[in-house]
């Protein structure tokens, strides 16, 4: 990122801290401190934007007028500006105030810092204030029918045409595919030599001709994923981000955020609401001499607890590491593992502890725990399965041959 | 509190890590099993230790010692874990000190501590009766009045207890067997008629007594902290000593892991190395990740113990629960990916195994810290 805000002292924190109070109470409506409960309390922005109630709106509105809704991302293009200790405090008084966050999408948390990293200057004047601004939805386009795990072996190419290039092929996965009105796509632009170094990182629009998504519908019942074709689209050659043949290095870049923030989900996702499992477990199963009444299920309920705490301080160790300026790329791949799969631990516990409760299904209303059991079990698979992050580990922290 | 160490802490580490690495590596711990040593470890080198401060690393430097807190204590004992050293650091610089830090009246600090910090004093506690570790339940009796006892009853697992100079025991005043109340702590010593102690021959060859007492004499100067409110006082001395344990086993896990990478590296079969084998590599690699969670554990635990922090209890369940779990998993795999050299005696990687069991099994295993853990959480 271009220049470092300044770091502030403790004195000048505690004012931003006060003002940013003040702030967020005079600005932040009060439906906006509402948990977040169904789909459409969650604002995406995009062209097609529908805003659920004007306190989305006008909260969406204020927050990107001062770049808040990417705190840390340069004033030059939108952003808060914020030091990482201001966007601390940001993100703690909001959080004190239960303010929802204004705006999620993958422009913030994937192409974001990307486009900082390796955009023009063009590049990132077009797409970064949009961004900010929620006016442009992004997605995705990594994975294809024939490129998962493998994910360098992909095949949508990229012809180059004089002053455009002609895309033709086909991704899947595409999160929100079908809501999208940007991608930002991986294209093979040279067959030759090793596949690595044969791919290119595009951004192009939804919009144009030749592009198409199909719906596919999960084992949860939802269906936020699309297949999304290819045939024929031109996309003018000053879309291509970075170098052409060099898209692996960015790819890789913003996996690696993306890797972050589903690992962080195994803190996040609190199945089922409120408190540890061990708390909802005593309301549902009672206690018989102060331990809870299934002594086997108590046990395991423990054991992940146990492993639950020892990640949390793990991700806080890992930040404090960051901080101090020490090596930490590697441990993304074991907080993606080991988040994911504790993610996974602690919804199919849910599901124990609910008992037959736990086994509605399909008369929808938020309540329901078998789609949310059924949503983990991708956490392990998306953003590179549990087994090629095992793979990286090996490779890249344990140092062992030939992995 | 950052979960990072500073520039002083990274210093005493590295030093810590030079000296255990040199003075008391597994060769050394190997040649005091083999000749069948008396001690168990050498004294001359815990003199050495002591100079280092280790002996004195909670020790507070107005009774001579250093001061260096729980954290520093626990860096000592990663390396500990690390070269397997013999050493009465547990039983003396942890567990007898933290007893008489937080139970003992100006008078016994100033009689034991100064020549604890200097090496020349060794204390050791006798807490547990039976099989599996059960604090607060104390058969032994202490019987009497006017401020005159007599104890009686039998204690296992006593550490460094052969070779003690005091003995730090717990005894029952008043109360059932199975009662927290009614426990206190008696500074005993083990020359004293009616104490018989008998050298315990454990797998890990690390020092360990049973210690029987018959109409032993105590007053009421002996006693440390309050007649009937030991428990309190026990709850704090193990909970010192199972956080440093945790931190021993860590590095026991960490050096046993590390040797393991080393011979996937190196090791030839099928006319490849095995570490380019799939089930391998994944099975390491889930260690490494279990391990650095054990690594946050033990931090964490120390740390809210220099600051006191009512959290610090389910802090050490924790860590002394994955603790266990992981340094037993990780010597296990360790064992097993070395394959037919590793069941040999010849070859050190057992001795982390055997090493790893019984600090495990020292106040409070796996199985015990995670139902304490739960607990605590209220289920």
């Amino acid at each position: 990122m271009s220049a470092q805000p300044e770091i502030r002292s403790g004195e000048q924190l505690d004012a931003f801290r006060r003002e940013t109070r003040q702030w967020l109470e005079a600005n932040c409506p009060a439906e906006m401190r509402q948990p977040v409960v169904e789909e459409d309390d969650v604002c995406w922005g995009g062209r097609n934007v529908k805003f659920k109630n004007d306190a989305q709106r006008a909260w969406l509105e204020r927050m990107a007028a001062r770049g808040w809704t990417t705190p840390e991302w340069p004033k030059a293009y939108g952003g808060g500006g914020l030091s990482k200790e201001e966007a601390k405090v940001l993100r703690e008084e909001m959080s004190a105030l239960r303010c929802r966050l204004p705006l999620t999408s993958f422009g913030i948390s994937m192409l974001g810092p990307a486009l900082l990293k390796y955009g023009n200057e063009t590049q990132k004047r077009e797409h970064i204030p949009r961004i900010v601004r929620g006016e442009i939805r992004w997605c995705q386009g990594y994975s294809e029918p024939g490129a998962g795990s493998d994910l360098a072996s992909l095949k949508t190419r990229a012809d180059d045409k004089g002053d455009h290039f002609l895309i033709n092929g086909s991704k899947i996965w595409t999160s929100y595919g079908d809501k999208a009105d940007w991608i930002f796509c991986l294209v093979r632009t040279n067959f030759d030599g090793k596949k690595h170094d044969g791919i290119s990182f595009l951004l192009f629009d939804m919009a144009s001709p030749g592009v198409s998504t199909s719906p596919i519908r999960l084992i949860s019942g939802y269906s936020p994923f699309t297949q999304t074709f290819f045939d024929n689209v031109k996309v003018p050659k000053e879309n291509l981000l970075g170098e052409l043949n060099k898209g692996w290095t960015i790819a890789k870049y913003l996996l690696t955020h993306e890797r972050n923030m589903i690992g962080g989900m195994g803190l996040g996702l609190r199945v089922g609401g409120k408190g540890s499992l061990g708390q909802l477990a005593v309301t549902n199963l009672g206690l018989a001499g102060g331990r809870l009444a299934d002594p086997v299920l108590r046990a395991d309920i423990a054991r992940f607890e146990l492993d639950a705490h020892a990640f949390a301080l793990t991700m806080e160790r890992v930040q404090a590491e960051a901080k101090a300026g020490n090596e930490t790329g590697a441990m993304s791949s074991m907080l993606k593992y080991f988040g994911t799969e504790l993610n996974k631990r602690r919804a199919e516990l849910m599901m124990s502890v609910a008992g037959v409760d736990g086994l509605k299904f399909g008369d929808g209303g938020g309540e329901e725990l078998a789609p949310i059991w059924l949503r983990t079990k991708a956490n392990s698979i998306e953003g590179g399965t549990s087994e090629i992050q095992l793979n990286i580990i090996s490779k890249h922290v344990l140092k062992l041959p030939g992995a | 509190m950052s979960l990072v160490l500073n520039e002083d802490q990274l210093m005493f580490r590295d030093s810590a890590k030079r000296f255990a690495a040199e003075r008391a590596p597994v060769a050394e711990l190997r040649r005091l099993r083999d000749s069948r040593d008396a001690t168990g470890f050498d004294r001359a080198v815990w003199k050495e230790m002591a100079e280092m401060g280790w002996a004195g690393v909670l020790i507070p430097e107005e009774y001579g010692g250093v001061g260096f807190g729980h954290v520093g204590a626990g860096l000592i004992a990663q390396e500990i874990g690390r070269n397997l050293s013999a050493t009465p650091m547990l039983s003396t610089a942890i567990l007898g000190v933290t007893a008489l830090l937080k139970g003992g009246t100006e008078a016994q600090k100033q009689s034991v501590l100064g020549s604890v910090a200097s090496g020349d004093s060794l204390l050791a506690l006798a807490v547990d009766e039976r099989s599996r570790h059960a604090p607060f339940n104390v058969a032994t009796r202490a019987t009497g009045s006017g401020g005159k006892y007599k104890l009686s009853g039998r204690k296992v697992l006593v550490l460094d207890g052969h070779v003690a100079d005091r003995l730090i025991v717990s005894a029952r005043t008043s109360g059932d067997v199975e009662s927290r109340d009614g426990i206190t702590l008696f500074l005993v010593d083990p020359k004293a008629a009616g104490v018989t102690i008998t050298r315990t021959n454990l797998v890990d060859s690390h020092n360990a007594a049973v210690v029987e007492l018959r109409d032993v004499a105590v007053s009421a100067e002996d006693v440390l902290g309050g007649v009937d409110k030991g428990a309190a006082l026990l709850d704090a001395v193990l909970d010192a000593g199972r956080a440093v344990l945790a931190a021993e086993l860590l590095g026991v896990a960490d050096e046993s892991f590390e040797r393991t990478l080393g011979y996937l590296r190196e090791r030839d079969q099928f006319g490849v190395k095995i570490g380019t084998f799939q089930g391998l590599q994944h099975r390491a690699a889930h260690l490494f990740c279990e391990i650095e969670l054990v690594r946050s554990a033990v931090l964490r635990a120390l740390q809210a113990l220099d600051a006191q922090e009512p959290a610090a209890a389910g802090l050490i369940c924790l860590a002394k629960a994955k603790a266990s779990d992981i340094g037993r998993i990780a010597t296990n795999e360790a064992v097993q990916m070395h394959g037919g050299i590793g069941m040999t005696d010849e070859f050190d990687i057992g001795f982390f195994m055997k090493r790893a069991r019984v600090a495990a099994e020292t106040f409070g295993d796996a199985y015990y810290h995670t139902d304490r853990y739960a607990q605590l959480a209220g289920y």
